[in-house]
């Protein structure tokens, strides 16, 4: 696999930043990275994909950052996170240009409360199918429920249950013990030694 | 200036609450961008949220409209500079900590624990949006429309937010 060019880097990336309308920005990752430009296997996606979740951050720029770094350093990673923002910020900019200028407001805030709406319905179907998918078990199923209840019905700052939940949820799937060597068996055997 | 600096002190802030995506910081959002700055009311936080929605790229930068609307275009990337630098910075330095922590047993437990702690907050962070977002039986319905299309089918989302907007311009005014 050859590397690209960081100006390819930031070409590719600036492309998928300016057409992955309705998100599923990873879907495009994968199909450029991994299927047309063969810049990384799918092994490697799936590592970046896994790493970009346990972080902080949005997927599409963590992934960015990630295969930027894989393929070209620093100014790799640079590179596709710039060309991963920009078509976003033009676009999310412009739309305050709109919303803060003396348009039609009871139009603009009538298509707006559409938006709202089918936004929630879009959410909830992106979480309802990444729940279905990966969420087992009853431990699973309690974490997410208090994550639910303290910020929504205690009313606790997410900062907060993050940490209290998150821990219990570490901790819960905290590494297995290795068995312990047989100690006492081999104080005895030293012992009988003599 | 003020505001610059609130600006960039809240979203450095808020961005590394987003665990699993944008939805869990909302609540967060909500309380400092409503609440103690009083830099939009709910509706108009939900609605330019929801806008995000329909942007290619991170949908999270929404922030920059936000910050367009508290101070222009200083405030849009002053914004967007607070909440994907630092995180930034963080990923690079874990993708590259990454193979080194392969023997590190936590890192299997930090990734396996937080998957559902990811998706608890996200649905904690719709409830708030949706508090903000749903307001009678027309827009619970088209929620309830994009949620099942979205299930079913493979319509590009874009599109059926588009649809809300159109909904909303025939009945909602």
């Amino acid at each position: 696999m050859k590397k690209p060019s960081h100006f390819e880097l930031f070409q590719t990336f600036l492309t998928i930043g300016a057409i992955s309308f309705g998100g599923g920005v990873v879907a495009y990752l994968r199909d450029a990275l991994v299927r047309r430009k063969q810049w990384i296997d799918d092994k490697e996606f799936l590592e970046l994909t896994s790493i970009s979740n346990t972080l902080p951050g949005l997927n599409a720029t963590n992934m960015a950052i990630l295969a930027g770094d894989r393929l070209g350093g620093v100014v790799g990673s640079v590179a596709a996170m710039l060309g991963m923002c920009l078509p976003a910020f033009v676009f999310m900019t412009a739309a305050g240009v709109v919303y803060g200028s003396h348009v039609d407001r009871p139009l603009v805030d009538a298509a707006l409360r559409g938006v709202a709406a089918a936004a929630t319905g879009l959410i909830a179907a992106t979480w309802f199918q990444i729940g279905k998918k990966s969420l087992k078990g009853f431990y699973d199923a309690f974490f997410v429920l208090a994550a639910v209840l303290l910020v929504n019905h205690f009313k606790l700052s997410v900062p907060i249950v993050l940490l209290i939940v998150g821990a219990l949820a570490i901790y819960t799937y905290r590494p297995k013990r290795q068995e312990e060597p047989p100690h006492a068996t081999e104080e005895q055997w030293i012992k009988s030694l003599g | 200036m003020d505001q610059i600096s609130g600006l960039a002190r809240v979203f450095s802030y808020l961005s590394f609450l987003t665990i699993g995506g944008g939805m869990a910081a909302f609540p967060e959002m909500k309380s400092l961008v409503v609440g103690t700055y009083h830099w939009l009311n709910e509706e108009q936080l939900v609605h330019v949220y929801s806008v995000g929605q329909m942007s290619p790229g991170p949908n999270m930068m929404m922030v920059a409209e936000v910050g367009y609307l508290v101070a222009g275009f200083l405030g849009a990337t002053i914004a967007a500079l607070a909440f994907f630098v630092p995180t930034g910075i963080l990923t690079f330095g874990v993708g590259r900590l990454w193979q080194r922590l392969a023997n590190w047993p936590w890192r299997d437990s930090i990734q396996r624990g937080l998957g559902p702690v990811a998706i608890g907050m996200a649905v904690a962070g719709l409830i708030t949006f949706g508090k903000g977002a749903i307001h009678g039986w027309l827009t619970l319905a088209v929620a309830f429309a994009v949620f099942y299309a979205t299930v079913k089918t493979r319509i590009n989302p874009a599109l059926l937010i588009l649809s809300g907007a159109a909904v909303g311009v025939i009945g909602l005014r």
